[in-house]
Parts: structure tokens; C-alpha cells; sequence
């Protein structure tokens, strides 16, 4: 099963370096306004670049628990 | 793993530029210490002065800011008097080549027990962009308007031919490198040396466009022109000019300073 994970921005912490938008190989974030954001974080595949590239310490990659399917009846 | 836990939170954000390249290596640092299992109580965190000094203010470590180019001489201080401590000590390209340049090869001389981060980014960054012993020839700094005519210090070379006992070169984007040569300096007993490329947009991209001039662009060059030692001991001399050489540097087994310096001991007092 895909896992899918959370990926948080501190808009406090974030000084708009905008290596995570550059550097994330899914594309995940962008700039909106000032700020980067976590935009397509379906996309995420959870490798934590930007995690580890963020000199803000303002992101946050979490996996998280997979959604529940409906069940058909 | 969660940053949050070994940081002052009350501190941040850092007052480091937009696209500087410190907190990576702050945040490689925590790695390491994570990965290795240490107790925050059990490390002391030490920095001199400059844009690198301001790291230890940062983390919840046992921390010492001390004076320009010193970090190493405290540090020794502490390692004597607590063996068991771990130090940590965090130096600019200034602070540990130019003002604290003789503390840097006694240290290594010494062989003591100290692992050392030099965060290189070619420049005097917080005092305004001043040209510094790693600054490469040619290169543009506020005190070098027509460029730097010095050769640049190579400091990891300089650490091995001074004695250290693990010396280890990467930069910034190769985040799964630094994590590695930190785990192994840090676990080394002797001197320690990791020296990392770091990026400093504010001062030396603005002043040399043409290896970037912000963060993500000097990212960029550091990711295109990093080449490993395996692979520029198969190049010339001209194909290796401008490139970064990444790498173990040395890694060997040499007596530390406290292990000598308890032989004495026990001989004075038998």
C-alpha cells in the first residue's frame, strides 16, 4: 500500500530560501505569498530531502496513517 | 526524528540569512547526536566567534560562546577536566584558520579527543563579507574589489599533515554524507575534523554571481561541482581546478592525548 505522509511548514520559522521548492523531487511545494507550502503533499514519497535541507528547522515530513477505504457493500 | 526536542525554541527562528546553509549543518549536527544516542546532558556544544558562533545558542546542549578563534582552547580545557564529556566544537573558516589558526594545528598536533565542524562558506560573513584564508584565488570579498591574488587554505589537507586522526570534507547538499562523517567523527577518539562547504548568499554569492548568488543557486553548485577523492585521484591537476573534493581525508588510528597524557600520569605518580 502507498504510504502518505504529512508534510508541515512553520510559517513562523520560514524564511523564504525557497530550497525546499527548488530541491523536492515531487514538486510538492511552492511559494504562496511569502511563504513556502506544502501544496501537493499527496505527492510527498516521504525521502525528507526537504527536511533535511530546510535551514529553518520550519519543515516537517510525518508519515501518516493511511486512510480508511470505504468498504463496498 | 524531532528536531524540536534539542532546540531553544524560546530562540528561534535563527538569525541566520535567508538561503544560509548553518542550519543544515546544525541539523546534521542533531542527526549524529540522535543517531548515536547520546544524553543532551552528556555533550558540551562549543563555537567561537562568527555566524557559526551563534550555533550553540541555538540547541540544548551544555554550550560555551568564547572568544574569536579560542572555541578549541576551551574546549581542551573541558575535555581535561571531564574526560567522559563529549565536545563538540563548531568554527567558521576564519575563526578556525585565520584567528584561531594556531589553536587549530595544536589541537590536531594533540590528537585530543575534540571533533571539530568548520563551517566554510570563503568568507567573513557577519562582519561584512571580508576576504578569509579560504576565500579562492581571484575571488571577490569587500576587502578584495579586484579580486583575492592569496591562494586559499585547504583545510582538511592542513589538518591531516598537522596530525588529526579523522578528517572528512563534504558540503552542505550532501546531506547523507555529512550524517556519515559526523557519526564517524564523532565516534573517532582523537582529533576530529569535518569540514563542510556551506553557502553564505548574503556576503559572497551577492559579491560572485557566477557560483550563485542565493541559497538555492549555491546549492545547485555545490551539488554540480562536488567531485569525490576516488574520483579526482584519476583527474589532473586542471580538470580538479574550481571542483570541491569530498571525502574521508584520513581516517587512522593514532593515541590520543588522553590516553598519553594518563601514561604520564601514571608515572609520575609511581
Amino acid at each position: 500500500m502507498k504510504k502518505s505522509f504529512k508534510v508541515t511548514v512553520n510559517q513562523d520559522w520560514c524564511k523564504s530560501c525557497e530550497i525546499c521548492v527548488e530541491f523536492c523531487p515531487k514538486d510538492v511545494f511552492e511559494m504562496v505569498g511569502f511563504y513556502s507550502q506544502a501544496v501537493r503533499p499527496q505527492d510527498c514519497i516521504g525521502c525528507r530531502l526537504c527536511e533535511k535541507l530546510c535551514p529553518d528547522f520550519a519543515i516537517n515530513v510525518r508519515e501518516s496513517e493511511p486512510e480508511q477505504k470505504e468498504v463496498k457493500t | 526524528m524531532d528536531y524540536l526536542q534539542y532546540l531553544r525554541k524560546d530562540k528561534m527562528p535563527h538569525i541566520w540569512c535567508d538561503g544560509c546553509g548553518n542550519g543544515i549543518i546544525l541539523k546534521a549536527i542533531i542527526r549524529a547526536v540522535d543517531k548515536l544516542g547520546w544524553k543532551k546532558d552528556d555533550i558540551a556544544l562549543v563555537s567561537g566567534i562568527g555566524c557559526s558562533g551563534r550555533t550553540p545558542g541555538y540547541v540544548d546542549f551544555n554550550t560555551l560562546h568564547t572568544t574569536h578563534g579560542r572555541a578549541l582552547s576551551f574546549s581542551t580545557g573541558i575535555k581535561l577536566a571531564k574526560p567522559n564529556m563529549h565536545l563538540i566544537v563548531v568554527s567558521g573558516d576564519g575563526d578556525a584558520t585565520a584567528i584561531g589558526g594556531n589553536h587549530f594545528i595544536h589541537a590536531a598536533r594533540r590528537n585530543i579527543d575534540l571533533n571539530l565542524i568548520v563551517f566554510n562558506n570563503y568568507i567573513y560573513g557577519m562582519t561584512g563579507g571580508q576576504a578569509s584564508p579560504t576565500t579562492p584565488t581571484g575571488k571577490f570579498a569587500s576587502t578584495t574589489p579586484y579580486g583575492n591574488p592569496d591562494s586559499p587554505f585547504h583545510i582538511s589537507e592542513l589538518a591531516k599533515a598537522a596530525g588529526a586522526s579523522y578528517v572528512a570534507r563534504t558540503t552542505t547538499y550532501h546531506t547523507a554524507k555529512m550524517d556519515r562523517y559526523m557519526q564517524q567523527a564523532f565516534q573517532n577518539k582523537g582529533f576530529s575534523v569535518v569540514e563542510i562547504l556551506t553557502m553564505c548568499p548574503t556576503s559572497y554569492g551577492r559579491a560572485n554571481k557566477e557560483t550563485g548568488e542565493t541559497g538555492v543557486e549555491m546549492l545547485s553548485f555545490q551539488k554540480e561541482n562536488s567531485i569525490s577523492l576516488e574520483k579526482a585521484k584519476e583527474m589532473d591537476e586542471e580538470e580538479i581546478k574550481g571542483k570541491f573534493v569530498t571525502g574521508v581525508y584520513i581516517d587512522r588510528d593514532k593515541p590520543s592525548y588522553l590516553e598519553n597524557y594518563q601514561e604520564i600520569k601514571d608515572k609520575a605518580n609511581n
